[in-house]
């Protein structure tokens, strides 16, 4: 089974995202998602900064795949789109179908964002084109095993194992709204928050995290428990999307857990304080996303 | 104002079949509908219709020269595809007038086994650039497609200017503030969803309880809201609920309010929209009947170039939708 680290999802300053890409070059991820797919208004790294970053790590010997943002609106959103379709050095992620529109014809990875929740969905996109998907959020193992029976030839399945989890995405930016920015003057709020801005309900419990225009979960995915019904269902790929802290000892225990050197119920255990917030895993067992049932099992 | 000559639909709600009389009576051009099934995004308990409905409906609009929409928009499930290809089957056989997809898979078996069939992009099916608009032209063929409620004016203007596909735009109701098709924030909450289930807090999950810290809204143990006394309280959607953030309880993604988009109707006509959608399926007849009602004779106002926003419209408006309050949402960009 390959890891793959998931597009950075946050606003980092320029020098701590370089530091960033150089442990990953170091580490023993296999794929590495990359580029801004949230919001176009981050500036720290530019497109030309994320080439160097996709050449280095294509030389340390990682697959490197660039990312499109999920939200597409403006003019110049869709300039930066085309563009990115255009350069033919690296594969593209499509999270928008517009993306998938510009890339037919060509290899490509079908996002999580594409809603590709059945077989006819499935089959479609890889006439277009993709030779990986990834699971959408929401869907759970019985969803992966009756998608993964119809399975297109050659096409490589991927499932969003670990991370705060992207659950939507808005028009408006919330960060800048809880500074009562607007979202054209927002002076770059989000990199305020390097894991986001927690959004609790008002008894106190932690519930979503604000960030810019993308709002997440705050219980974070842990599906290490699952590996082995992962690998059972025919997942190709797990996605570690990257936190600001403990992003490769996170790796790191994947790593042992896919080389058989940590059992999945270890492995998952060691994650839990390595994770900026409470664990949850309840899409995969078709329940409520925020549930953690490995957790109640143990 | 110039006189347009252009077709500009009104396109309203019907959750029954008393809501598409009322909705035809006053003044509709188009009526859109759904299977009573999870085929439909307004799965609600005692709404929508059966075969000899649909039936019903589309002789009473037919009989006007109205036409009827059917809504097939939530996303077939893993192995659950022959429910939806039934219904696209069951729409076709009815002699609908377009049908209303977000599938990509769905929309391929439509196009292959359905090719006279007018298929219309679904608001859930997340195109919000032309990019995304033409892939469903080119692959499918679709007449139009319904924009998410995240575009500010110059870009819809944008859109429309860039595609010869026909834009539906949403003129008055509920304001979705995510984009429509890409949000999970339900099922993470309560284990359904638009795309999985068709339902955005079902209420099923709702619990009201009093309690000595003011009236709670609770969305499966998810405290949404808490009311004071005098509080006026809402249905609680999740993202429409008051949260803490940085240590300050606020709406910290959106005030109950409905999308209002009136005092816009002649600048989107101007711009080349081809029709305006009503939200509202799950409403009672007696709120389609009052909301066609004002739209119709704002239209034919601005089509006679002599528009300005009445406030009694607004005052109309106003009496029906969430909170009483409305908003322009994404087409003003301040509130971004």
């Amino acid at each position: 089974m390959k890891l793959a680290i998931g597009p950075l999802l946050y606003y980092w300053p320029r020098a701590t995202v370089m530091d960033f890409y150089e442990a990953v070059a170091a580490g023993p991820a296999d794929v590495v998602y990359l580029g801004e797919a949230v919001c176009s208004r981050r500036h720290e790294l530019r497109a030309a900064d994320w080439l160097q970053v996709a050449g280095r790590l294509r030389d340390a010997g990682k697959e490197v795949v660039l990312s499109s943002m999920a939200l597409i609106e403006s003019g110049s959103d869709v300039a930066a789109l085309r563009r990115l379709a255009a350069q033919e050095a690296f594969a593209v992620e499509a999270n928008d179908m517009g993306a998938v529109g510009l890339l037919h014809g060509r290899p490509f990875v079908a996002g999580p964002h594409l809603n590709i929740y059945n077989a006819a969905t499935l089959l479609l996109l890889h006439g277009l084109g993709a030779r990986r998907w990834v699971m959408p959020l929401e869907m759970g193992q019985a969803g992966l095993e009756e998608l993964q029976s119809t399975r297109p030839e050659g096409m490589e399945t991927e499932v969003f194992a670990l991370g705060r989890m992207p659950l939507a995405f808005s028009a408006r930016c919330f960060t800048a709204r809880q500074r009562n920015l607007p979202k054209d003057d927002c002076r770059f709020s989000c990199i305020e928050h390097p894991d986001g801005l927690d959004m609790t309900t008002r008894d106190g419990k932690p519930f979503l995290v604000l960030n810019g225009i993308q709002t997440q979960s705050a219980s974070v995915c842990n599906l290490a428990a699952e590996f082995e019904a992962l690998r059972t269902a025919g997942a190709d790929v797990l996605r570690i999307s990257p936190q600001s802290r403990h992003a490769m000892e996170v790796v790191a225990l994947f790593d042992d857990l896919r080389r058989g050197r940590a059992t999945p119920e270890a492995a998952s255990r060691s994650l839990l304080p390595l994770l900026p917030g409470p664990a949850c895993d309840g899409y995969w067992h078709g329940r409520p996303g925020l549930e953690w049932q490995a957790g109640s099992a143990a | 104002m110039t006189q347009l000559e252009s077709p500009f639909e009104l396109v309203c709600p019907a959750g029954s079949l008393p809501a598409l009389k009322g909705a035809v009576d006053n003044g509709a051009d188009c009526v859109y509908l759904g299977f009573r099934d999870a085929t439909n995004a307004r799965n609600f308990a005692g709404l929508n219709f059966d075969d000899k409905a649909i039936a019903a409906g589309i002789a009473y609009a037919h009989a006007r020269r109205r036409k009827v929409l059917l809504a097939l928009n939530t996303y077939p499930q893993p192995g659950g595809e022959a429910l939806w290809r039934g219904a696209i089957d069951r729409a076709a056989s009815a002699g609908v007038d377009a049908v209303i997809l977000a599938d990509p898979g769905l929309m391929r078996y439509a196009a292959e086994f359905h090719p006279g069939l007018r298929l219309h992009l679904s608001v859930q099916g997340s195109a919000t650039n032309v990019e995304a608009i033409e892939f469903y032209r080119r692959e499918f063929g679709i007449a139009r497609a319904v924009l998410p409620r995240v575009l500010s004016l110059a870009q819809v203007e944008q859109v429309v200017s860039n595609t010869a596909v026909e834009i539906e735009v949403f003129g008055f109701g509920s304001l979705c503030v995510m984009v429509e098709g890409r949000c999970a924030l339900s099922s993470y909450a309560a284990g359904e969803s638009p795309n999985t289930h068709g339902v955005c807090s079902p209420a099923g999950a709702v619990r009201w309880q009093q309690r000595p810290e003011g009236l709670e809204a609770r969305l499966n143990g998810v405290l949404i809201d808490r009311y004071g006394p005098g509080e006026h309280a809402s249905y609680p959607t999740l993202c429409k609920g008051r949260f803490e953030v940085a240590g300050e309880t606020y709406y910290a993604i959106e005030e109950p309010a409905s999308l209002n988009t009136l005092e816009l109707l002649p600048t989107l006509m101007a711009m080349g929209v081809a029709a305006m959608k009503i939200e509202g399926r799950q409403r009672s007849p007696a709120y389609v009947a009052q909301v066609t009602r004002v739209w119709r004779e704002a239209i034919d106002s601005a089509r006679a170039g002599r528009f300005s926003a009445k406030p009694a419209w607004m005052a109309q408006l106003d009496a029906v939708a969430e909170g009483r309050q409305h908003t322009l949402g994404a087409y003003h960009r301040a509130w971004k």
